[in-house]
């Protein structure tokens, strides 16, 4: 099958840069989630990607062919939209049909009145309401197949989208937010069938959207664009625990990660509260970092002497999990925790507690977003230091 | 709040509406009258709505007979026809690259519609017509017609509707191999039907109601189109017989009227939906 490869693409509107040479190769049977705030650009790499807008540089290649000159119509590009924008005069049969219809008949069989005097006619249509019929039923869409858009409700319309993309078979398929229409319990339910849909058909798909729990959830690997540039592109596992870029750290994870402003100590090391972190490159005493853990890494306990003093401002009980919004006493920085039903068991807004990092969990960001790898330094000896 | 209830205030809006229908409907309720006239009883001194001996068949045979009413007619639908077809033919390519495809002219292009609009026939009548006359063109359909095929209203209105269709919508259409072409035979046209029609009323009401550009150019009377017909009648009957000449607007006005019955809601539709009020 086909693979894809974008390499260092450019686009600017007016004098603003929108894309910043974005480069990304997806395998045959890969599933890319393009995951970003609004604004990042994403949707309009999905845009150059289909040849509905053209960049100011790169290279896109599927297969061995180099698609920049080619027209959208001629690249066998598929797209799902995010407004579905299924044709609103035809219906759901004949919708389906159309990309079949432009591609396996010939310009006089598609005339009206003229068509069906043209030989073969007849046949090239029968065939192409057969793969109509039979795309129907793989989406369960057969009944639906004689209304119009109008007349159907959210999911139909975006399964007759799905349908009308997959009919051809394209060599890449790209959605933009083909599930943020929907209503939140049918998106849970339409995401594992997008997946599913994508495992049949077996071709390099690139799914734009601003929700990282579909990104996390659906993907083989996530890019996360910030601001016009990919700044990591891996597996679901890797972007969130092992985050190349503050801006990565701060987009992915609900609730966010916490950030602290520190400064790099006299020894080269990095110290939060007990814990210290030796950063792999020296840098110079008094350069900013940044400090990061996830909420879940906090722990909480009422009773421990160890950990930095803080008061909790605010219990958030969301079943599973219990969030924690809490205010270190020394420094009145906020701390969000996340902890289970049985740790937060008795936690109430106003209760002093003590937290606690876990050391491994920490990330190092320096000035400019960058992750610098550090590793933790032995607690003892960090207390030691401390107090010596 | 029950809407049938018969308040003062609903009286009062409905007497208002009523009588300005009233108002509008006189002239055509008395054309209708005076066409079933006979000629004493139109120059008697009391005024009645109600003909008192019917002579309706007496006037339309006189209309139908004495100018050939069915060339007038066709003349009517051929040059209406024609200008419509072509204008439409113009105007939504014209209006769809506008609206959705990006091109360095676009701005000046809508500066030069917008000018277009401004300008009337008026001020291009005598040019037009030097032209027609050194080219041997006067007394023809193409004298008629040519004037009208590029219709700066329409492909404003049309850019207007066109502005308002989702562009995702002719991006689809571009992923499933149609042409520009295509995306307008298959996708504009198909949902542009309400604009379509609307366009038709104001293109075919105007044209086939036109006195000014035909009296300019024809003077042949194979090629008059109604209103051109209907002056001459007056003028070869010496303007005393208004019950055939009443019979003979009833004639020509019944089409247009016919039509716009028909197509009302779907004109309106067309209307609001462009935005285009009043």
């Amino acid at each position: 099958m086909s693979k894809l490869s974008l390499r260092n693409i450019h686009k600017a509107f007016g004098g603003n840069q929108i894309l910043k040479g974005v480069s990304l190769d997806a395998d045959e049977n890969e599933f890319i989630a393009l995951v970003g705030p609004s604004g990042c650009g994403k949707s309009t790499l999905l845009r150059i990607l289909a040849g509905l807008e053209s960049a100011d540089g790169g290279e896109i290649v599927v297969g061995d062919r180099d698609l920049s000159p080619v027209p959208a119509a001629d690249r066998n590009i598929a797209m799902v939209f995010q407004s579905y924008a299924l044709y609103p005069h035809l219906t759901a049969a004949q919708n389906i049909a159309v990309p079949l219809v432009m591609r396996n008949l010939t310009r006089a069989q598609r005339l009206p009145l003229v068509g069906p005097l043209v030989p073969s006619q007849r046949k090239a249509i029968a065939t192409i309401k057969r793969e109509v019929r039979d795309m129907a039923v793989s989406l369960k869409i057969d009944h639906l197949m004689d209304r119009k858009p109008g007349q159907m409700s959210g999911g139909q319309r975006q399964r007759v989208a799905l349908g009308r993309a997959m009919v051809r078979r394209p060599s890449v398929f790209l959605m933009d937010e083909p599930l943020s229409n929907l209503d939140a319990n049918l998106r849970v339910h339409a995401r594992g069938e997008i997946v599913e849909l994508h495992r049949r058909a077996g071709v390099p798909t690139i799914y734009v959207t601003h929700d990282q729990a579909e990104a996390l959830s659906m993907a083989d690997r996530v890019a996360v664009m910030i601001g016009g540039a990919l700044l990591q592109l891996a597996s679901p596992q890797v972007i969130y625990d092992d985050p190349q870029h503050i801006e990565v750290a701060k987009f992915i994870g609900q609730p966010r990660i916490n950030l602290f402003a520190s400064q790099v100590a006299e020894d080269g090391m990095v110290a939060m509260g007990n814990t210290r972190l030796r950063p792999a490159e020296t840098l110079t005493a008094g350069t900013p970092v940044t400090i990061g853990i996830r909420p879940e890494f906090v722990a909480v306990s009422r009773n421990s002497q160890h950990g930095l003093p803080a008061h909790i401002d605010r219990v958030e009980f969301l079943g599973s999990e219990i969030i924690l919004y809490c205010r270190l006493d020394a420094v009145g920085e906020n701390v969000i925790a996340k902890l289970s039903p049985s740790e937060g068991a008795g936690l109430a807004a106003g209760m002093p507690v003590r937290l606690q990092f876990d050391a491994d969990r920490l990330f190092v960001f320096a000035e400019d977003g960058r992750r610098l790898p550090s590793l933790p330094v032995n607690a003892d000896v960090a207390l030691e230091t401390a107090h010596g | 709040m029950n809407a049938n209830t018969f308040t003062l205030g609903r009286a009062l809006r409905l007497f208002i509406v009523s009588f300005g229908a009233l108002i509008f409907l006189a002239p055509y309720v008395f054309m209708i009258s005076t066409a079933g006239k006979a000629q004493s009883d139109i120059f008697s001194s009391s005024l009645n709505l109600i003909p008192q001996n019917l002579s309706y068949v007496a006037n339309f045979t006189k209309a139908l007979t004495r100018v050939s009413m069915t060339t007038l007619l066709w003349n009517g639908v051929v040059v209406c026809a024609l200008i419509f077809v072509i204008q439409v033919v113009i105007a939504i390519p014209c209006a769809y690259a506008m609206a959705k495809l990006k091109f360095r002219a676009a701005r000046v292009m809508m500066v030069l519609v917008m000018l277009g609009l401004l300008v009337p026939i008026h001020a291009t009548a005598l040019p037009i017509y030097v032209a027609f006359d050194r080219a041997a063109l006067l007394n023809s359909y193409f004298a008629l017609v040519a004037p009208f095929t590029i219709s700066v209203f329409g492909i404003f209105l049309f850019l207007q509707f066109f502005r308002a269709m989702p562009d995702d919508l002719i991006h689809a259409a571009r992923l499933d191999g149609m042409s520009e072409i295509g995306i307008i035979a298959r996708v504009i046209v198909p949902n542009a039907w309400p604009a379509i029609t609307a366009f038709a009323i104001f293109s075919v009401v105007a044209h086939w109601n036109d006195l000014y550009w035909p009296l300019i150019v024809i003077s042949n009377q194979s090629y008059a189109t109604p209103p051109l017909g209907l002056l001459y009648f007056r003028a070869a009957e010496a303007g005393d017989d208004y019950g055939a000449l009443m019979a003979a607007t009833l004639i020509i006005t019944f089409p247009l009227v016919a039509a716009f019955l028909l197509a009302q809601k779907r004109f309106v539709e067309g209307i609001t939906m462009t935005g285009l009020k009043g």
